[in-house]
């Protein structure tokens, strides 16, 4: 058996996400995204008339679909990433609605790790502020190559094309400094509708697509890892019965590369070799496997295997290192602590984790690298080295980023406090 | 599939990510449980479990929150699937609850037992000290839902508290708690129930016999179908009639609306959902007691 992928004509799945300031209207962008795709159910429509007249609003507050909690209405701002679904003939969405507000950089970031394509909101008013550039700091250091700035509130300054240029150019000159390699922009207005689903006649100048048509026709699949075969040992299945008594099976998901029955691979860190026996999803053998599918596999011979080690070619292996250096963005409020011993989790493997040098903090505005005050408090990115109890096999984040990611959780509070990428 | 696309279809990269976190669960916590309701989307998350750990057995519990007031049909699907399984099955009961004097019965036309449930659910979860309780909620299910993580932390007193959720890199879940804290699982956050049934329908997976058309006696209440039975307390005006009908969820008898249908096939089930303007849980008589019903019955530890 073979996976099932999709039919040629369809494009898969797109994750994408919000981000920019608070107030730029990423909200109600999603809200009016959906509505003019006609992915609202007719309760859920009832239900966002009803809170936005009870609110005082004229018209239906779209950004309600997505600020759901008891919280973000009172206060008129998202806290916590808003999940939505919705498809066209063309593609699958799942969409990441997340906070503008700095105190809840955290949350954007959550929602951006799991994106292919970062929608970029910008105050056609305001012009870029430090939180645009933040969001896409991130954005770029969480390897998303995609990105999509749309100017909104084109409505609040006549669908002016000199200010849409003015902003066009200010991003384009902040973002030569940052690794995304693919930027488009589009004049909308969330509020009205304008380019988000249908082309609008205020903006005759404007040549390019509307952001839904953008989003539908996007190319994202070019960036999953085929080439480096890396398999994290999740969950080793010993059935122990009596039907399946010497079964041994190594379960996880591919986090790159292509995989068959018959491949000989090498377990890491122990450095035996074996061969593939079989690759199952459940009961079914596959003829290949590649990611983001979740397998188990079984070998020919009885190594030693367990969660945290991983599976590689010979030919083609990951660097196993104690010392790292990486770029962290900090989520928590207690600033980084050069004497905790954090918690590292990487793929499979948790290690105990000292940050043993801040090389440098990013000033968010100018981009520049700050060495003198290295103080790393919530919110802050950074460049760190880290040294771990025992090794890591590590890719850099750009080749892979299963391989080359990781989080640092506070054992004292069990709380996660730093999200990381390798190189 | 030709060589040369590497896309998975939706389904089967929904179904891996599920299959991961069900993994990730069994590795991270030495007291894991899966909350089986009976309905649909729990009896997804049984077929993926064990598509997971497959051929061993399911490592963990299944764990029903017994109202007293379920479908017969739903009691007997689920006594066979434990059975098919080889799994462990754990009966949490409300009326053991009600019976014991810690809460009391609502009464009533609207009396339910389903805020009910959130006592039993937080003392069996004690009793037996799961530190992970895996449900097949989605997001795409409610406005709070949709907030929700992968791996969603509650204090100890089973409190989620939804403006200081832990961040969730990736899928680098942290599963790490102190003692009496737990964690509430969702694998199908990123399925819709369109995915659902058409994963059913891929799957050939067995459901109770409820979701399909049925004649059963019911009455209409305000704008919805209720199952009559010993159950419901009938106000003087509502005569019970014999009706063509199907559930889209299956929740405690007093509150689950029924509508009426055709759909007596997988098949047509689809294509009904595809046409459909209104979400499942717009047929829920819990969520409509308020704006924010669903959020505040997840706080104090609800499903
Ligand atoms: N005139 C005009 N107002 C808009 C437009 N888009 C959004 N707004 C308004 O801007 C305000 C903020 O919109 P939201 O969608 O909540 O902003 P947000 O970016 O989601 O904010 P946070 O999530 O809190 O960061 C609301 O009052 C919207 O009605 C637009 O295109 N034109
Ligand atoms: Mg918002």
């Amino acid at each position: 058996m073979a996976a099932s992928t999709s039919p040629p004509d369809h494009n898969g799945l797109l994750r994408f996400t919000t981000a920019g300031s608070v107030d730029d209207g990423k909200s109600t962008l999603i809200g009016r995204l959906l509505y003019d795709s006609k992915s609202i159910f007719e309760d859920q429509l009832e239900a966002v008339e009803s809170a936005s007249s009870q609110k005082g609003i004229d018209g239906t507050d779209l950004s309600l679909l997505t600020d759901g909690l008891k919280a973000e209405r009172e206060q008129g701002i998202t806290i916590d990433v808003a999940y939505r679904y919705f498809a066209t003939p063309k593609r699958k969405f799942i969409i990441a609605d997340t906070p503008g507000h700095i105190q809840y950089t955290r949350n954007m970031v959550t929602g951006a790790s799991t994106a292919d394509l970062a929608i970029i909101l910008i105050d056609a008013r305001h012009g870029l502020l430090e939180q645009t550039h933040r969001h896409s700091f991130i954005a770029s250091l969480l390897g998303l190559r995609h990105v999509v700035v749309c100017v909104n509130k084109m409505d609040l300054v006549e669908y002016s094309e000199e200010r849409f240029d003015e902003i066009v150019k200010a991003y384009k000159n902040f973002s030569s400094r940052l690794d995304i390699t693919d930027i488009k922009f589009i004049p909308i207005s969330a509020l009205h509708g304008d380019n988000v689903v249908d082309r609008s006649d205020k903006t005759p100048w404007y040549g390019g697509g509307t952001l839904l048509h953008h989003l539908e026709t996007v190319h994202v699949g070019a960036d999953r890892n085929l080439q480096d075969c890396r398999f994290p040992v999740q969950y080793v299945i010993r059935p122990q019965t009596d039907a399946h008594r010497d079964f041994r099976g190594y379960a996880g998901r591919i986090a790159s590369g292509v995989w068959k029955p018959g491949d000989k691979v090498v377990a890491l860190p122990s450095g035996k070799e074996s061969t593939i026996d079989e690759i199952l999803v459940g009961d079914a053998p596959l003829d290949k496997a590649f990611p983001p599918l979740s397998v188990t596999m079984t070998l020919k011979d009885d190594i030693d295997l367990s969660r945290g080690d991983m599976l590689v070619r010979a030919n083609n292996q990951p660097e196993s290192t104690q010392v790292l250096d990486a770029r962290i963005c900090w989520l928590s409020e207690s600033p980084l602590n050069s004497a905790t011993r954090y918690v590292l989790r990487h793929t499979t493997r948790d290690v105990q984790a000292k940050i043993t040098e801040v090389l440098y903090r990013i000033d968010i505005n100018t981009l520049h690298r700050v060495e003198d005050d290295v103080t790393i408090s919530v919110n802050d990115m950074a460049r760190v080295r880290i040294k771990t109890a025992s090794p890591l096999l590590t890719d850099g984040y750009k080749e892979n980023r299963s391989t080359g990611s990781f989080i640092l959780v506070d054992p004292s509070t069990h709380l996660t406090v730093a999200a990381g990428v390798v190189g | 599939m030709s060589d040369s696309n590497y896309n998975l279809d939706h389904l089967t990269e929904l179904e891996a990510e599920s299959m991961y976190v069900l993994r990730e669960v069994a590795a991270q916590f030495d007291r894991p449980a899966i909350l089986f309701s009976g309905g649909k989307d729990s009896i997804v998350v049984t077929h993926l479990a064990a598509k997971a750990f497959a051929p061993g057995r399911i490592p963990m519990p299944l764990v029903h929150i017994d109202t007293g007031h379920n479908f017969p049909e739903t009691l007997a699907f689920r006594d066979s699937l434990v059975e098919r399984l080889g799994a462990r099955l754990i009966v949490g009961s409300v009326q053991a609850t009600i019976d014991s004097g810690k809460v009391k019965e609502e009464t009533g036309a609207n009396a339910s037992r389903n805020r009910l449930q959130t006592t039993t659910l937080i003392d069996t979860i004690e009793e037996h000290q799961f530190d992970a309780c895996v449900g097949g909620a989605r997001r795409d299910e409610e406005k709070a839902r949709a907030k929700e993580r992968f791996f969603s932390h509650r204090d100890d007193f089973s409190q989620w508290d939804p403006k200081n959720q832990r961040p969730e890199l990736w899928n680098l879940f942290n599963g790490m708690h102190a003692p009496g804290e737990h964690f509430r699982v969702f694998p199908l956050n990123n399925w819709t129930e369109l995915d659902v049934w058409n994963y059913i329908l891929r799957e050939n997976i067995a459901l109770p016999s409820l979701y399909f058309a049925h004649e059963r006696m019911c009455i209409r209440r305000a704008d919805q179908i209720l199952a009559h039975s010993d159950h419901l307390n009938l106000r003087p005006e509502e005569v019970p009639e014999m009706m063509q009908v199907r559930f889209r969820t299956l929740g405690d008898l007093t509150i689950t609306g029924a509508f009426e249908s055709n759909a007596d096939t997988l098949g047509k089930i689809i294509d009904e959902v595809s046409a459909t303007r209104i979400t499942e849980r717009g047929g829920r008589m819990d969520d409509k007691r308020s704006e924010s019903a669903m959020e505040d019955r997840k706080k104090e530890g609800y499903f």
